[in-house]
């Protein structure tokens, strides 16, 4: 099960047992989509598969997920989402109150990223779990010609910027789970974020690289950008915006709120010259309003992730191993 | 967070431990541990002040034996293991828990013990066994659960009993006189249960200083200097930076419970061996939960896989960079003992907080 938790263990399975047998040039930089020409015109198309339990959780469901994680893969590629499939595997006995609630989520977060459901494909099969229900989307979104994203254009100097407050997703989602249920006013912060990205890519700054932390937390994607420039991260962890719920609802469950998962928010890289048009260009959005520069890069062997505490200590950052587990005691 | 006040304990640490030969403070619990490495207090720390780690992280200190036996129960057909999340990758003699699911054992993560009666419920046709580890954190949990069993007259529904008391843990280490340990910076979450009237023996007996504290920064840090200022002016008092949830005596209905279903007994721990009244034993009229009686499983003799330091590490006897194995053969995708493996184990901690190339 570790294999799934998007941490260390996924990262070897994709490129052990996966990647060397379909190598190519399209899949072998393992970004969030791929980019093709098509005469001339330069397309991104990616793909994720859906599975979440439980299906519905405090501020959204599969459907919503569904939408956005797809959407936000292609926006981060500076792609403008465009059309979307939608392929549904239904269990027997699921709900069909729960299905048309899925489907009314998949048609409202649709429209609010902009983009059309083009076509679709639906199977029921045996009941093989307690929820039954997978969504695997695809999406495709034409590239912007006016950006540069590009992990090997980032230099010493370079800011971190988040787009907003951490770890809300995956706390929200644990929360929910019949096992683990506790009370509490957090809900999963899954958004469409091709608009508040826009809205960056538009303010003129030179971007580098924007990445969505999924699973795997921002620590994942810290750790990425590390392993993928051989820099050195300084981070500033009273600078990473967190809501204190959020912040003791993972001290609770012994978890590091940097490898909670998050469905609404974007890691970006900016020279730092171009750092506060971009925090502007976000906190004008409705969805990056607490938006902060949390960090940069220095030169610095061997390449780290170091994060300075709130209590002023020091400690190292790294992309979690599998799947992070509550504590015992 | 006042960092103000934290650089200010720091600095008077470094003055109250300049020139003096190094304070070796214990830290019993694993979340404490975690806690010092994640909030960065390990390293503002002068180098006269030692953290070791002790032998207080749940899944660490469960016998080698007992593994095995977990992972051969696993494989009976009609059997199902329900345990918490950090056992599932222990490795055993050949495979882990992880290892026996993949290949068709049925194996659940649970959160309490209660969900694992839950399941027995929803599955009668199950033998449900939930793996019962722990410290007075869990215990009080797993005997009220075996009392709703009784009540409800549960049948399939049975524990592999080897939860562990902390103070003989404690007092054990210290009577062996092998590790030099100064004081003890003592369990913030197994005080609420114990409370802080336990340490007295061992700050009497033993002449110890030992001071409670929760999990915040600020608090770990203040019972680090209230245990150098102890051992600098050579007392040895029990003292309570966590009054808002550890009292002098605890929780007395956790314990009352406890004590209902459970005896004291001896157990066996990890490299440590054989401690007399250190675990704790099914009373016999709750001996018809215990799985080792009932489905007849044989928790063999301890012992360490091939280069693990766990039992020394799990004792303060080493560091876990002293491993031969630490973050070489021995990494959290690949772990080789219990303390890579669990989120509470030290090497893990070691592995993910401080720098190690």
């Amino acid at each position: 099960m570790a294999h799934g938790g998007g941490g260390e263990l996924t990262r070897q399975l994709v490129r052990d047992r996966i990647v060397p047998k379909l190598a190519n040039p399209l899949l072998v930089p393992l970004t969030d989509g791929a980019v093709v020409d098509f005469a001339g015109r330069r397309v991104c198309m990616t793909t994720d598969a859906y599975v979440v339990q439980p299906l519905v959780f405090p501020g959204g469901d599969i459907g919503r997920l569904a939408v956005c994680g797809t959407v936000n893969d292609l926006a981060v590629m500076g792609a403008v989402p465009n059309a979307l499939s939608l392929a549904l595997v239904i269990e027997e006995g699921l709900p069909m109150s729960t299905l048309d609630l899925v489907i009314d989520s998949i048609a409202a977060a649709a429209g609010e990223a902009n983009v059309v459901i083009a076509t679709g494909d639906t199977k029921v099969v045996e009941r093989r779990g307690e929820d039954g229900l997978t969504i695997t989307t695809a999406g495709i979104g034409r590239m912007r010609d006016d950006v540069r994203l590009a992990v090997n254009r980032i230099a010493p100097g370079d800011v971190v910027l988040i787009t907003g407050t951490i770890a809300e997703h995956g706390l929200a989602v644990m929360s929910a789970r019949e096992s683990l249920a506790f009370e509490t006013s957090l809900r999963s912060d899954v958004a469409a974020l091709n608009g508040l990205i826009a809205a960056m890519l538009d303010s003129g700054a030179d971007v580098k690289f924007l990445r969505d932390p999924t699973r795997g937390g921002l620590a994942g994607v810290l750790a990425d950008l590390v392993d993928d420039t051989a820099l050195s991260l300084e981070v500033i962890e009273s600078a990473i915006p967190i809501k204190p719920i959020a912040l003791h609802a993972a001290e609770m469950l012994g978890l590091d709120p940097l490898t909670v998962a998050n469905e609404g928010k974007c890691v970006v890289v900016v020279a730092a010259g171009d750092a506060d048009r971009v925090l502007q260009a976000c906190r004008r959005h409705p969805l990056g309003a607490s938006a902060a520069a949390i960090g940069r890069f220095v030169r610095a062997d061997p390449p780290l992730v170091e994060l300075i505490t709130r209590a002023g200590g020091r400690r190292i950052v790294q992309r979690p191993y599998g799947e992070e587990l509550p504590r015992i005691c | 967070m006042d960092r103000q006040k934290i650089r200010n304990i720091v600095e008077q640490l470094q003055q109250a431990t300049r020139d003096r030969p190094p304070i070796r403070l214990m830290e019993v619990c694993g979340t404490h541990t975690v806690s010092l490495f994640r909030s960065g207090i390990k390293s503002l720390l002068p180098a006269a002040v030692r953290l070791i780690s002790g032998p207080g992280c749940p899944v660490c200190v469960t016998s080698q034996g007992y593994i095995d036996a977990a992972c051969e129960l696993s494989t009976r057909p009609g059997v199902s293991i329900c345990t918490y999340g950090d056992m599932v990758r222990v490795p055993g003699r050949s495979e882990s828990l992880a290892d026996h699911r993949g290949a068709g054992a049925q194996v659940k993560v649970v959160y309490s013990a209660r969900d694992a009666l839950q399941f027995a419920r929803e599955h009668a046709d199950r033998q449900v066994v939930f793996l019962a580890v722990g410290f007075e954190t869990t215990t009080p949990s797993t005997a009220a659960t075996i009392l709703a069993a009784d009540r409800a007259g549960v049948e399939n529904f049975f524990v592999l009993p080897a939860h562990k008391l902390v103070v003989p843990a404690m007092t054990a280490l210290l009577s062996s006189g092998e590790v030099p340990i100064d004081g003890f910076l003592c369990p913030g979450h197994v005080s609420v249960v114990l409370g802080c009237g336990a340490y007295r023996p061992i700050a009497e007996k033993y002449h110890k200083p030992c001071v409670v504290a929760g999990f915040e920064p600020m608090q770990m840090l203040e019972g680090i200097a209230r245990l150098v200022r102890q051992v600098a002016e050579g007392q040895a008092l029990v003292e309570n930076v966590y009054p808002i949830a550890v009292s002098e005596d605890g929780n007395p209905k956790a314990r009352e419970i406890m004590d209902r279903v459970f005896e004291p007994g001896a157990a066996t721990w990890r490299a440590m061996g054989t401690i007399p009244e250190s675990g704790s034993i099914l009373r016999a009229p709750y001996r018809r939960f215990d799985a080792a009686e009932r489905l007849d499983v044989t928790i063999g003799p301890d012992y360490e896989p091939a280069g693990c330091q766990c039992g020394q590490v799990i004792q303060g006897k080493a560091d876990p960079a002293d491993c031969p194995l630490f973050a070489k053969a021995c990494t959290p995708t690949r772990p080789v003992g219990p303390c890579m493996v669990s989120s509470e184990g030290s090497c893990a901690a070691h592995y993910k907080y401080a720098r190690h190339t």
